[in-house]
């Protein structure tokens, strides 16, 4: 299968500060890549190092099998990708119908191509009613539907999305969610960052965890979660709510959360016995009970530390 | 390379929406120098020919560097600028589109006042030298804006529009309209000189067939200007982009 997207040992300074340190790593056409990492970790500027905004001090970038280090190559691998940068915004004071315009011309459309595209996309991303209506009236779901649209205008065959439904009410990012998922239907290839480990589980066939700079961990995300031992949790909930953890001779960990109680294994089956036995003895109703296996979001806490960095 | 210089005018036309209500762009662009008109007029016994190339000239300057300065600024403010990076144009593409919106408005403006005025003096420019200086000088003070707007790469466009206004103001009054060519100083005279708009103000006064340099040196000279602008303001820019995302 052909790399839509290759990295090859990319390294980034700000001045003295090693922002980025020899990152590598391949997408394959038609691949849905999530790229996650904590705050500052160096998700955006490895992200704008493939997009070209930003020369990586060392390493190469190939998009599409273009050279983004080349002026020339780069607008041509730009003709053939969609890109929503992080917190971007679409001109306020143009309507959702201009800013869909705009861009469609600034990839070279003719004027019946983005007319009938932006109707295809407005519709899409439930704004066809507000088409004339200037942006700045819209929403921060409407804003961020209307920016992915935007980067859709030339139907590209390669995404790089940042952040994409960071602080998007519910409605919006299932939509947009909806929308990654009939897009890698099609055959494209999407690059995106999330800070949301359920998007990133749903959505993403590999996964690239980035921890100051470095590339830490690279898979898929069944074969990162084999990464984290121990992180087999049973969670229980009683009625009425009680419980002392000392009588869990199996749990590793107890946390409470809300109603529930959660208790971290290595041997589920002791911790599941214990606890029906605990119940029967206090005479509580059991609520919930259920096994869980370990979670993506466990994978990045265990290996990034549980700090931003 | 016509698909980048359509893609400019694209950028031009988002401009030209978006930028030429802004208030800035009104009291600097408008407003202001019809006070500074007022200012020129009130207390001189001018001719009408002195009073057309003042004001032409003024309203040319003033006007053609209104817009450009603040639209990377703003463009970055607004969080608009890395989207519009990213699509498929260059940098040389972004900045002749911010070029164009610069000369649209005052090319547009400058008529709209030059005509009511001629015909109000009475005057008549010779006028094959009066609208290649006009849309030379004017292309000029364009590209200087995209100088202007290069730096400091802020995302404040009052920072801008305050330095730029210095150097404006600067240049007005070493520039031949309140004090002709002829009547400065030797050393005044060399001052003036590396002023674009002491040509245009020049070249003018060659309409009314009374320019104090050759017209060919002013026309190559602003020329040069125009060039030498745009250059080196594509290349600061250049430098600084990676500054304004970090």
């Amino acid at each position: 299968m052909e790399k839509a997207i290759e990295a090859l040992n990319l390294t980034k300074y700000y001045d003295s500060f090693l922002a980025v340190d020899g990152v590598s790593f391949e997408v394959k056409t038609g691949e849905v890549f999530g790229f996650l990492g904590p705050n500052g970790a160096g998700k955006t500027t490895t992200i704008r190092m493939l997009t070209g905004i930003l020369k990586p001090t060392k390493g190469e970038v190939r998009i599409l099998g273009y050279d983004m280090l080349s002026e020339r190559e780069k607008i041509k691998a730009r003709e053939r990708m969609g890109i929503v940068p992080e917190m971007a915004n679409p001109y306020v004071d143009l309507t959702a119908m201009q800013n869909l315009r705009l861009m469609g011309e600034l990839c070279g459309m003719s004027r019946r191509e983005i007319e009938k595209r932006s109707a295809e996309l407005l519709k899409t991303f439930d704004l066809y009613e507000k088409k004339d209506v200037k942006v700045r009236g819209f929403s921060k779901g409407m804003r961020q539907r209307l920016i992915i649209a935007m980067a859709m205008i030339a139907d590209p065959e390669l995404y790089f999305l940042d952040e994409p439904t960071s602080g998007l009410d519910v409605m919006s990012a299932r939509l947009i969610k909806d929308v990654i998922r009939e897009e890698k239907k099609a055959g494209k290839t999407i690059f995106m960052t999330t800070h949301n480990m359920a998007d990133a589980n749903e959505l993403c066939e590999r996964i690239g965890i980035i921890r100051r700079g470095k590339l830490i961990a690279i898979d898929t995300p069944e074969k990162l979660k084999q990464l984290v031992k121990g992180r087999v949790s049973v969670e229980v909930s009683f009625e009425p709510m009680k419980f002392d953890s000392s009588i869990l001779s199996s749990a590793l960990k107890v946390e409470t959360m809300g109603d529930k109680v959660k208790i971290y294994t290595n041997d589920p089956d002791a911790t599941v016995k214990e606890l029906v036995r605990y119940a029967e003895r206090e005479n509580l109703r059991i609520v919930s009970l259920r096994t869980l296996s370990p979670s993506l979001e466990d994978v990045f806490i265990e290996l990034v530390g549980g700090k931003n960095d | 390379m016509i698909d980048q210089l359509k893609r400019s005018f694209a950028i031009a036309k988002k401009d030209m929406l978006i930028f030429y209500l802004k208030g800035p762009v009104v009291i600097m662009g408008l407003i202001f120098p019809f006070f500074l008109f007022l200012a020129f007029l009130i207390g001189r016994n001018l001719s009408g020919e002195q009073l057309f190339v003042g004001l032409t000239a003024m309203t040319a300057f003033f006007t053609s560097t209104a817009v450009g300065p603040t639209i990377i600024p703003w463009e970055c403010r607004g969080r608009t600028f890395e989207r519009l990076i990213t699509a498929p144009v260059s940098l040389t593409t972004v900045l002749l589109g911010d070029l164009q919106a610069s000369f649209y408005f005052g090319l547009a403006v400058t008529f709209v006042i030059a005509l009511p005025a001629a015909l109000y003096l009475a005057v008549s420019p010779g006028l094959a030298v009066f609208l290649t200086a006009t849309f030379l000088a004017i292309l000029v003070f364009s590209a200087m804006t995209i100088l202007f707007s290069s730096y400091p790469p802020t995302d404040v466009p009052a920072d801008v529009m305050m330095l730029t206004s210095l150097v404006k103001f600067s240049l007005l009054f070493i520039s031949g309209i309140f004090v002709p060519l002829e009547h400065l100083s030797p050393y005044g005279r060399a001052v003036s000189y590396v002023s674009p708009l002491t040509y245009y103000v020049d070249a003018l006064r060659h309409s009314f067939g009374s320019g104090y340099l050759p017209l060919w040196a002013d026309f190559g000279m602003l020329a040069l200007f125009g060039i030498v602008f745009f250059l080196v303001g594509v290349a600061v820019h250049r430098r600084v982009l990676e500054k304004r995302f970090t």
